[in-house]
């Protein structure tokens, strides 16, 4: 579905980070690889240093760091939010919503709306969509955004197909009315029938947590996993993303005013660096344009990586001019999306660790 | 041949008849090769088709690189 705001934009991008940092080459012995595929990997697939946290970290802990760094440094009045949305797939329980708890904790007033909305690798797209949405009705108050996961908690470390990518982060977006009309376009996408290509099949009520489904298992392919744990069918979606998310790219810049020449940046969804290679490749955006760097730093943190990829390579740009930005998010239900949107001058665009 | 010893040395890709199912070969050792054969041959393989199907034995990898050593020309 094509929709079209006017009149709002985005303020500032705060990316939050754990400190704890870990490194491929030291898990040699939780894959099974040789210490040449290692290498090759970290050649190819970019698999190199990610950030995860430590101990019961949860995603609004990670949130709550970056609103409180940023009402400490005086960039968001509390007075100012009229709503919140968190995005997260790695909430801190079934209930209550983690987005009433970082309410709470943060302070707010009891007027301001909060949203949980469970998403991955397309969340942030969904989370400005929300936002959009929500300003039509809130004047002059502001919409913060946050996206952020800690799937490095539900991932087996011995799954090579996925333990390899994983990062946690949070990225805290505050959105806001415009004077300015500059133009949003958005298309997003949903294919639920493949819902089960990217999932946690167990722990939910559909497969209550037991005994059995705790247990890790060798697979057929040599891969070790429960079935609490991150499942992924990788050649499935690669394929996906070879095939269908170009194609809607394609079809979304034949439905707006705008060229991939025009672009500046392409902020895409940071699944993994040879994956966004061959996308680029595909679409013909020249490497420059297309950020691939995400992985090997920080890892794969689902709908943090189109914030985070903002952050750390065009937040000095973003904080003296307006540019064109095309973001792209697929994955997880399966969904894909595609945004446009004039981003910046920011008030920040930074980086934190906590 | 070169080219899979440098991913698996100690296998035999000649007497293999299915790379993937005889576990000589797993996903991201296709992507390795993918990336090895574009740099051995010059050319550049659409994301499509990277598929376990064109890599399954030494006869699928040929067919593989020669249709795209013909398009390269082309």
């Amino acid at each position: 579905m094509n929709l079209k705001f006017s009149n709002k934009k985005i303020s500032g991008i705060l990316s939050i980070v754990p400190r704890h940092c870990v490194k491929f080459m030291d898990e040699l012995d939780n894959y099974g690889f040789t210490k040449e595929k290692m290498l090759n990997l970290k050649k190819v697939m970019g698999f190199d240093e990610r950030r995860i946290v430590e101990g019961n970290d949860c995603t609004s802990d990670l949130c709550l760091y970056g609103l409180e760094y940023l009402y400490k440094k005086g960039l968001l009045n509390k007075n100012d939010i009229g709503a919140i949305i968190l995005v997260t797939q790695s909430p801190d329980h079934f209930i209550p919503p983690s987005s009433s708890i970082i309410h709470g904790k943060f302070g707010l007033a009891h007027d301001v709306l909060t949203f949980d909305i469970n998403q991955g690798c397309t969340g942030y797209l969904y989370g400005l969509l929300q936002a959009f949405m929500l300003l039509q009705h809130l004047n002059n108050k502001k919409v913060i955004l946050m996206n952020g996961d800690t799937l490095s908690r539900s991932t087996c470390p011995n799954d090579r197909n996925s333990y390899p990518l994983v990062g946690d982060a949070a990225a805290v977006t505050i959105v806001e009315n415009s004077k300015q009309d500059d133009e949003v376009y958005v298309n997003i996408k949903t294919d639920g029938s493949r819902s089960d290509w990217l999932i946690i099949p167990a722990g939910g009520f559909r497969m209550p947590s037991t005994e059995e489904t705790r247990k890790v298992k060798s697979l057929p392919d040599g891969n070790k996993r429960s079935a609490e744990h991150f499942h992924m069918n990788g050649p499935g979606t690669f394929t996906f993303t070879q095939t269908e998310v170009p194609m809607a790219i394609k079809e979304f810049f034949e439905s707006v005013p705008t060229s991939i020449e025009e672009i500046d940046y392409f902020m895409f969804h940071q699944p993994n660096r040879f994956m966004l290679e061959k996308l680029a490749q595909k679409l013909g955006i020249p490497k420059e344009k297309m950020p691939s760097n995400i992985v090997e730093i920080f890892g794969n943190s689902s709908s943090a990586t189109i914030p985070l990829a903002i952050c750390h390579n065009i937040n000095d740009l973003l904080q003296k001019k307006e540019l064109k930005i095309c973001m792209s998010g697929f994955g997880v239900g399966l969904s894909w999306g595609t945004m446009i949107i004039e981003l910046g001058p920011l008030k920040f665009c930074d980086i934190i660790e906590k | 041949m070169n080219i899979l010893l440098s991913i698996c040395p100690e296998c035999d890709f000649v007497e293999s008849k299915d790379f993937i199912r005889e576990g000589l070969l797993d996903s991201f050792d296709i992507i390795t090769l993918v990336t090895r054969i574009e740099e051995e041959f010059n050319i550049s393989i659409d994301g499509r088709d990277v598929r376990s199907e064109y890599f399954i034995n030494l006869k699928t990898l040929e067919e593989f690189i020669r249709r795209y050593l013909i398009q390269h020309e082309s």
